[in-house]
């Protein structure tokens, strides 16, 4: 037994270090940022002062939850068919889904910048003069396009999951195949959906790029305002606002687990 | 499928494998051909872009200088090349301590914030073979005036650059800022994205000093670029050149050797510098005080200065070269073409009172300007709909989440009831069972 237990230490050492140096260290430094003025002494400034990105946060949020939403709308259904179809079919259709996930988010969300744009290759194709590019709509059309994925995903896997039995014994019981959806797989699934709400809700959340180039800069989110402290050298106020949207992600993120089943919810955290 | 795409990782991975321990064999063999001496590795840290790469058959630089040092200076040098995207980024990197740089090439305003804070090697530039053929212009700038950290690589001036097929003859005739604030072009303007070339372009056509230490100055400007908002497309950085070449905007400000680059892609657009004066910038190679091989360093820049590299890099980069031997090569004039010279070196001809280089901010007014920048972007940027539809999206998740508790509660409840209940039936069947025994 004993033997066995450090057979186990040795076996999570190099995690414990990755963990360590990779996640534990940067957050102390963050932690430590945030706290210290310019001149390293402890103050409370930075963390006072972030009432002024109280906009900024506020439309991060909103776009992400829409985005969220959205993801969720589309995801479902798309996972659910997939997991509905024959064991060929679902792979293939895993395939076309993780197709574009072999071009990199950066070049991906510069493309639609490039299809979408005033004089991009939409409105040439339609003859229009749409205005897509700058708008919030974009923005939050981006985030749905980069993530979807990260939604489906879990769907999928969890639903896959659940014995074929299920769905014979709720329709032998009288249920109707909406109600099947409803009342069994769909509680069934929550683990799934929780952690693609999450798993979708987190990057977009903090993006800077979708809507720095699909924004058109027109306005910030929160990711951007971040990235321009650091460049601008404001290290402090840079990890503060770091620091204040990990609280905030951390209690989004225990509410929807505390909402969700509890018996099979909390997949993270 | 999951057997072919395991065997596939496999397959990739030993590939991987391979070519690294194959690559180092080679590297090995390299050390033992040439003679015993030690190879120097010259770490060059430059902008992306920024220097003659071999590609296309361009030029090699880089090539050449190893070249150059096994034949003239008797040294087998390898020259580590990295690039960064913004002063900025180059900064935080060396003042970090994160690596140690031989040659880096920042801008003006850069070069004098890292010589204040000490980060630069100094020496006597004038010393440099090859530094007489500098322009008398580009020397003892003000962030060095006495020659002993920069040597300049490249200079422009910002423009405007226009669609003319879009825009009006008449409004550029003027050759002035005001056509970024021109009602007629609203939703095809671009304009910079970063607080300190966004505030200068408003700065420049009320006509204030863009190093000004004023903050009212600042908040003038601020509120020529909250009146120009619902006007402009977008603030861009490198999206510009495909706004521009794909005609989806009509006018911006960027550098004029820029310019050059998207005519090439697109013919109908025109460039010119604004009356009211402009930005100059002198990116210039320096050498970082904890620079391992200071001393070659000074080759390498010595290297670059000379005809061939000089020639080479200013056509590959497009901006102005400060170096006699270029702008006066005939070959060089020749394939740069007479329009592209004109835009490149034409005579300054702006009524700017104030000095049109940028200057290192104090952090005070870092922080200010910043800040101002930020009320332009969170400036009315929510619009109803997103308000009312992300709160309508919580609410119902809410709702349907309170239901749910609420449902499961009740029904544990009535589980529970149902549990006592059994339970006390079983009790009560075991008591009767019991006293009948006992009877």
């Amino acid at each position: 037994m004993k033997k066995k237990s450090i057979m186990h230490s040795i076996a999570a050492a190099p995690h414990i270090f990755w963990a360590a140096l990779f996640i534990i260290l940067p957050l102390i430094i963050v932690i430590f940022y945030a706290f210290t003025d310019a001149e390293g002494n402890f103050s409370f400034e930075n963390i006072l002062g972030l009432s002024e990105y109280g906009n900024i946060f506020l439309l991060s949020i909103e776009l992400s939850v829409i985005a969220t939403f959205i993801c969720l709308l589309v995801g479902y259904p798309l996972a659910y068919i997939i997991a509905k179809a024959d064991a060929k079919k679902q792979k293939f259709f895993i395939m076309l889904l993780m197709l574009p996930m072999w071009t990199n988010l950066l070049i991906r969300t510069y493309s639609i910048m490039a299809i979408l744009d005033d004089g991009g290759f939409l409105n040439n194709l339609l003859n229009t003069e749409l205005h897509i590019i700058g708008t919030k709509g974009a923005v939050i059309f981006g985030m749905v396009y980069d993530f979807l994925p990260y939604m489906v995903l879990p769907i999928y896997t969890c639903i896959s999951k659940i014995p074929k039995n299920m769905w014979e014994a709720a329709s032998d019981l009288g249920c109707s195949p909406i109600r099947v959806l409803t009342k069994v797989i769909f509680p069934l699934s929550m683990s799934g959906v929780i952690s693609g709400v999450t798993m979708v809700f987190v990057p977009s959340i903090s993006t800077f790029y979708i809507s720095q180039k699909l924004g058109g800069g027109t306005f910030e989110l929160i990711g951007d305002t971040i990235e321009r402290q650091f460049v601008s050298s404001a290290l402090n106020t840079g990890a503060a606002i770091s620091f204040v949207m990990m609280i905030l992600i951390l209690i989004s993120i225990s509410v929807m687990n505390k909402f969700s089943d509890p018996d099979d919810g909390g997949i993270i955290i | 499928m999951k057997t072919i795409v395991c065997k596939l990782l496999i397959l990739t991975f030993v590939l991987a494998l391979c070519f690294t321990l194959f690559s180092c064999g080679k590297d090995n063999d390299e050390e033992g051909d040439v003679s015993s001496k030690d190879k120097i590795t010259l770490n060059v840290y430059n902008w992306g872009e920024y220097i003659s790469d071999g590609s296309l058959g361009s030029y090699d630089t880089i090539a050449a200088f190893e070249e150059y040092c096994k034949n003239e200076l008797n040294m087998n040098v390898e020259v580590n090349y990295s690039t960064y995207a913004t002063n900025e980024d180059m900064y935080s990197k060396l003042s970090g301590g994160a690596g140690t740089y031989d040659i880096i090439i920042p801008s003006d305003y850069m070069i004098e914030r890292m010589k204040n804070e000490g980060m630069l090697y100094s020496f006597d530039v004038t010393e440099l073979e090859n530094y007489k053929y500098i322009s008398e212009e580009f020397r003892g700038m003000y962030y060095d005036p006495d020659e002993c950290y920069s040597v300049p690589y490249t200079y422009g001036k910002v423009g405007i650059i226009y669609n003319s097929t879009m825009v009006d003859p008449v409004d550029v005739e003027n050759k002035s800022w005001d056509i970024m604030w021109n009602e007629k072009y609203k939703g095809k303007i671009l304009q910079f994205n970063n607080p300190r070339d966004g505030m200068a372009s408003a700065m420049f056509l009320l006509g204030l000093d863009i190093n000004s230490t004023n903050k009212s100055d600042w908040d003038k400007s601020l509120e020529k670029l909250v009146e120009q908002k619902p006007l402009v497309q977008a603030y861009v950085s490198d999206e510009i050149y495909n706004k521009m070449i794909s005609n989806s905007a009509s006018i911006a400000a960027y550098y004029a050797g820029d310019y050059l680059t998207m005519l090439d892609s697109n013919p109908d657009l025109a460039f010119y510098y604004p009356t009211e004066g402009t930005n100059v910038f002198v990116d210039a190679m320096c050498i970082p005080k904890n620079a391992k091989h200071p001393e070659l360093a000074k080759e390498f820049i010595n290297f670059m200065l000379s005809p061939e590299p000089a020639t080479a890099n200013a056509l590959y980069i497009g901006y102005a070269s400060p170096n006699s031997l270029v702008y006066e090569n005939p070959s060089y004039i020749e394939e740069m073409g007479e329009d592209a010279m004109e835009v490149l070196y034409s005579e300054d001809e702006s009524r700017y009172p104030f000095d049109p280089f940028y200057h290192s901010f104090s952090p005070e007014l870092l922080a200010y300007t910043n800040g101002l920048w930020e009320n332009l972007k969170t400036e009315n940027s929510t619009e109803l709909w997103v308000h009312i539809t992300s709160v309508v999206i919580v609410g119902s998740l809410l709702g349907y989440a309170i239901y749910n508790i609420c449902v499961k509660k009740k029904r544990s409840k009535d589980y529970r009831l149902r549990d006592k209940a059994k339970l006390l039936e079983k009790r009560n069947a075991e008591k009767s069972k019991a006293s009948a025994q006992n009877k």
